[in-house]
């Protein structure tokens, strides 16, 4: 029998992140699945990226991860959200063809070194003194294993509600995990209930696409991933309608039949993705909701109306579609729902995603009470790099806030818990100037290659990208110009003003290498995608020389490393109610725990004191 | 490492307040209160950046590894009267190098720096408790009244700015207002001007230039006027045996051991259908309301007149004539005790901490004003970027978060998730 470093259990964002992970680390990896078919499936609507989201995609990239190259193969439409703004909250989002996202991300699991794909239900796992060992098949045979991912979205317990109808299962049609779930329980770990809905799937040929506005994707397509080149897959425009009068009137007469107004969900569901009936009910003064007609592939038919979730019974949801223009004969071709399921409170949870009461269990995804691809696929790399790290007893990997929105997340989750299902936004990263999309790979490659996780490839390629910005931005500190010149140009800018660098004058909003051109009268080096990350450097450098003194303080705290499983009752002076905080978060170092809500000062010094105490005591002085 | 300074004594009863500078900086930021600083000890006199003079003071010297902190250190010795107190903070928190120490930064650093018997630790964590227990008490008191109601409502509109602008960032592809600047400017416009009010002082400084008012109050002809007239060592109220002499309020200000105080005597307290007299005795209650301590006159056996506020004072009248019970205008005596008594009162309410406080404050407040002007201008402009907007809203958020508590990014999601119809 095969003895892996790192089982995944689950092939969806987080499965496979986490298997490609741990292979490129050079683990032994095994994804387990039900079927190969479902590897790669996009389970709701059939788009990546987004604002906070699309910075995710980036950094996964940024450290060889495959979400973004495979939602570039399979783009059907790109749009960078925000491309009015500044570069640091813009983010690049795609429509994906459902098909061609699962092909590639197959392609990807089956061409890996150190990957085995093994087909069937994984319904129990093998524990050898509170440590995993392996787990057990529904078939009955075994698999051993030093460390195990967990990526099993929805699928605790999961209940499906159409209307008054519920069932239990995962996604539609899948069955639920139950006996997994069960095993869990004995674990004794902090679970609590979310829930999330669909929209009705609609037949694109019963659409009326003629009278409906058309949204294209950018001209100018900006990719994922910072190895793609260009566009594959043949782009296609997005239709836009809207709720009306009529339609609110189906629905608030229906309202007691819907799930959740029914009293049949518990779970709580996110503030930010309501269901059309919160909408209606929430904002009964809006006449008019936006709905995105999204197609899920290039050759598929199938239409995800993406702003009218819904767990009204199908009768009434066929009513209301059909009352919206465009949508008078369109068909449903599969129901929406809602669905409720157990999630794992994340500050049970390592800042490796490990279990900290389970060793060598890793959690990642939904499963950790947040939503989306991005967010599942992001929690996927961290898991699956410290499984590998830890088989092979190496330390671990810790993402930090001002890093990356990845250390954003983690920190979030296992610092604060969830209270609904976590999803990214721009606002989450107070160090959001410096987390830009654009800068991914020079904030992360580097440390990713020192991980072991970044390919060749994708290194050397980055290497030359990194020293092309390296070079400009040396050229640019030796080019001055005279305010004046500059002014001339229509910068805003006092022409009496002192003279400047170019690289400092990149930091006026309205002065961009087309300035220095026509300023030098001459081309100046660089590629413009290094043109551009120079620019965008330059545009926040005051803002970002601001945020130092906070950084120094963190940092200063972060070497503050607190032990693992550290009785913090031994502490003398802390009060009860820090005490089961601390022992409930257990932060790495002195800055988690400072982030921890209620945290005093005078809380802060007693555990800073203690750990200089221990140190004292160790080297026996 | 930064440079920071803080009021390291608690209370200024003994007479001298010392404050404590730490950091590299420190020799550069006490220069900025002397021409120059002694090379371990000596006696200097202070200026404000105008040239008035503010003191004369002991200054300390401490070199780097061999102060409480390990850093250099430079402690003032300062005679502590709030005023003086005050006007060096002042000084020294205008330098945009330096900032007010937190609560037990000065015991940390000592600690990292290994300047500190780790045994002393865990009792010195229950002062800082004390003293962050006593900043937010103080920031509470601060807090409760008019100010606080102002207070509120900064933070309010502050969290709706921001969850203006960052609904306009984050879900930019949803049904958010398109253009929310006009909102922000009027919003950011309103908080900067308010705050602008009250760095300047309105309410904080006001104390401390034109002192504590202390309202005596009583019945007609108990002798508040012949008490003023005692304290306040002059005949400054007129005084006669006529009930209802003094008609209108009558301000008088005094030094009462080193606190800054306004006594106020006022219309005797009485049913009256002289309609002069009622004027005054409208102002004399009103007065009084917003005075910061109340003494009462009270003819022996009798009731106060008017409704006290706990920490008020009552003593009877006219000891000379009650057998030497209370206090008497008229020979003195029991007039050392009243002023010793509200002297200590004033101190327990407004200690040298609330000085220390106050500033921290006006710091806050002036740094919110300078993000909140850069926003206001930026907004203003055009074709400003919202990010660095909304960076600089989280900043002047942060910069007044001692005063009003923390705004999270929850806190702003929620206001988004609240007026905004996000999700598609």
């Amino acid at each position: 029998m095969k003895h892996f470093d790192v089982v995944v259990i689950g092939g969806g964002h987080a499965g496979t992140e986490a298997a490609l992970a741990a292979s490129r680390m050079g683990a032994q990896t095994a994804l387990v699945t039900l079927s190969t078919e479902t590897i790669g499936v996009m389970s709701c609507n059939p788009a990546i990226g987004g604002l906070g989201k699309g910075h995710l995609v980036r950094e996964i990239d940024a450290l060889d991860g495959v979400m973004g190259r495979v939602a570039d193969a399979a783009g059907i439409q790109f749009r960078l959200l925000n491309r009015k703004k500044g570069p640091a909250v813009q983010g690049p989002r795609a429509q994906a063809d459902r098909k061609l996202y699962r092909e590639a991300m197959q392609g990807e699991i089956n061409s890996a070194e150190n990957l085995d794909v093994i087909i069937g239900e994984a319904v129990d796992l093998m524990m050898d003194e509170g440590r995993v060992v392996g787990l057990l098949l529904a078939d009955g045979s075994e698999v051993k294993a030093r460390t195990v991912i967990l990526t099993t979205g929805t699928f605790l317990r999961g209940v499906i509600h159409i209307g008054d109808v519920a069932k239990s299962g995962g996604r539609m049609g899948e069955k639920p995990s139950i006996k997994m779930a069960e095993r869990l329980d004995e674990f004794g770990l902090p679970l609590g209930r979310l829930k999330t809905g669909t929209p009705p799937r609609l037949d694109g040929r019963t659409i009326n696409w003629s009278i409906l506005e058309m949204q294209p994707g950018d001209d100018d397509p900006t990719l994922f991933s910072f190895l793609s080149k260009k566009v594959t897959a043949p782009q296609i425009s997005c239709g836009i309608t809207h709720t009306n009068e009529q339609t609110h009137e189906i629905i608030q007469k229906n309202l007691n039949r819907s799930a959740m107004y029914g009293g049949h969900i518990e779970g709580v569901g996110p503030r930010y993705c309501p269901s059309i009936e919160d909408k209606v009910v929430r904002f009964a003064d809006k006449t008019s909701h936006q709905i995105f007609l999204e197609p899920e592939g290039a050759d598929d038919y199938t239409v995800y109306p993406n702003g009218i979730s819904t767990s009204l019974p199908i009768d009434v949801q066929v009513d209301y579609v059909n009352s919206i223009v465009g949508l008078e004969s369109a068909k449903i071709l599969q129901p929406g729902y809602a669905i409720e399921y157990d999630y794992i409170d994340p500050r049970a949870l390592k800042p490796t995603l490990e279990l900290r009461d389970i060793l060598g269990l890793f959690l990642a995804g939904q499963i950790n009470g947040t939503t989306g691809y991005e967010e599942a696929a992001a929690q996927g790399l961290v898991a699956g790099l410290n499984a590998a790290r830890q088989a092979k007893q190496g330390d671990p990997i810790y993402f930090e806030r001002r890093h990356s929105y990845i250390g954003v997340m983690i920190d979030d989750l296992t610092t604060r818990g969830v209270s609904e299902p976590y999803r990214m936004f721009t606002s989450r990263a107070e160090f959001r100037l410096s987390l830009r999309a654009d800068n991914a790979d020079q904030r992360l490659t580097d440390w990713g290659r020192d991980i072991g996780c970044v390919g060749d490839d994708r290194w050397s390629s980055f290497s030359k990208k990194r020293d092309g910005i390296e070079k400009i931005r040396k050229e640019m500190a030796s080019i001055t110009f005279s305010a004046r010149q500059i002014a001339g140009l229509g910068v805003k800018l006092s022409p009496d003003g002192p003279k400047r660098t170019a690289l400092d004058a990149l930091s006026l909003n309205d002065f961009d290498f087309d300035s220095i051109e026509t300023l030098l009268g001459h081309t100046p080096m660089g590629t413009p995608d290094i043109q551009q990350q120079v620019k965008n450097d330059a545009l926040y450098a005051h803002y970002i020389a601001r945020q130092a003194k906070d950084i120094a303080a963190l940092e200063r705290d972060e070497k503050h490393v607190l032990p693992v499983d550290l009785n913090y009752a031994k502490i003398v002076g802390l009060s009860n109610e820090l005490v089961q905080k601390l022992q409930r978060v257990q932060p790495k170092d002195v800055a988690q725990a400072g982030r921890i809500d209620g945290m005093t000062p005078a809380g802060l010094m007693l555990i800073v004191a203690w750990l200089k105490r221990q140190k004292l005591a160790k080297t026996g002085s | 490492m930064d440079t920071i300074f803080a009021l390291a004594t608690a209370q200024g009863r003994a007479g001298v307040a010392v404050i404590r500078i730490s950091g590299e900086q420190s020799d550069v930021a006490a220069r900025r209160l002397m021409d120059s600083v002694p090379p371990a000890r000596g006696v200097r006199r202070l200026f404000d950046l105008d040239g008035v003079h503010l003191d004369e003071s002991l200054i300390l010297n401490f070199p780097s590894g061999r102060s409480f902190t390990g850093e250099p250190v430079i402690e003032l010795h300062l005679h502590g009267s709030l005023a003086v107190v005050a006007a060096v903070l002042r000084v020294l928190g205008d330098d945009p190098d330096l900032r007010m120490a937190e609560a037990g930064e000065f015991t940390r650093r000592a600690m990292e720096n290994g300047k500190l018997d780790l045994a002393q630790v865990e009792g010195l964590a229950d002062l800082i408790d004390a003293e962050t227990e006593g900043q937010r008490r103080q920031a509470l008191r601060v807090l409760d009244g008019a100010l606080g109601l102002l207070a509120e409502d900064w933070r309010r509109k502050l969290l709706r700015a921001a969850a203006l602008i960052e609904a306009t960032i984050d879900f930019a592809d949803e049904d958010v207002p398109f253009d929310v600047a006009p909102e922000v400017i009027e919003l950011v416009q309103s908080v900067g001007t308010s705050l602008r009010a009250e760095a300047a002082g309105v309410i904080f400084a006001e104390r401390l230039r034109n002192g504590f008012e202390v309202a005596i109050l009583g019945s007609p002809n108990v002798g508040k006027s012949t008490l003023l007239n005692r304290l306040a060592g002059r005949e400054a109220a007129i005084t006669s045996e006529i009930a209802g002499t003094t008609r209108d309020v009558i301000e008088v200000k005094m030094d009462l051991d080193g606190l800054p105080v306004t006594l106020l005597d006022t219309a005797g307290l009485r049913e009256t259908n002289d309609v002069v007299e009622s004027i005054g005795i409208e102002r004399a209650i009103s007065r009084a309301r917003s005075a910061d301590l109340r003494v009462v006159l009270r003819e022996i056996g009798k009731e106060s007149p008017i409704e006290l506020e706990s920490g008020d004072i009552i003593v009877d009248a006219k000891a000379d004539l009650n057998g030497g019970v209370g206090v008497s205008g008229a020979t003195g005596q029991g007039v050392d005790d009243l002023i010793a008594q509200i002297t200590d009162i004033l101190r327990s309410r407004v200690g040298t901490i609330g000085v220390a406080m106050r500033e921290r404050h006006r710091i806050a407040m002036l740094q919110a004003i300078d993000y909140l002007d850069s926003v206001q201008v930026a907004l203003e402009n055009g074709g400003f970027m919202e990010d660095l907007v909304a960076e600089d809203i989280r900043s002047a958020g942060r910069s007044i978060d001692s005063l009003l508590g923390r705004i999270d990014v929850e806190d702003i999601l929620g206001e988004i998730f609240s007026s905004f119809c996000i999700g598609k």
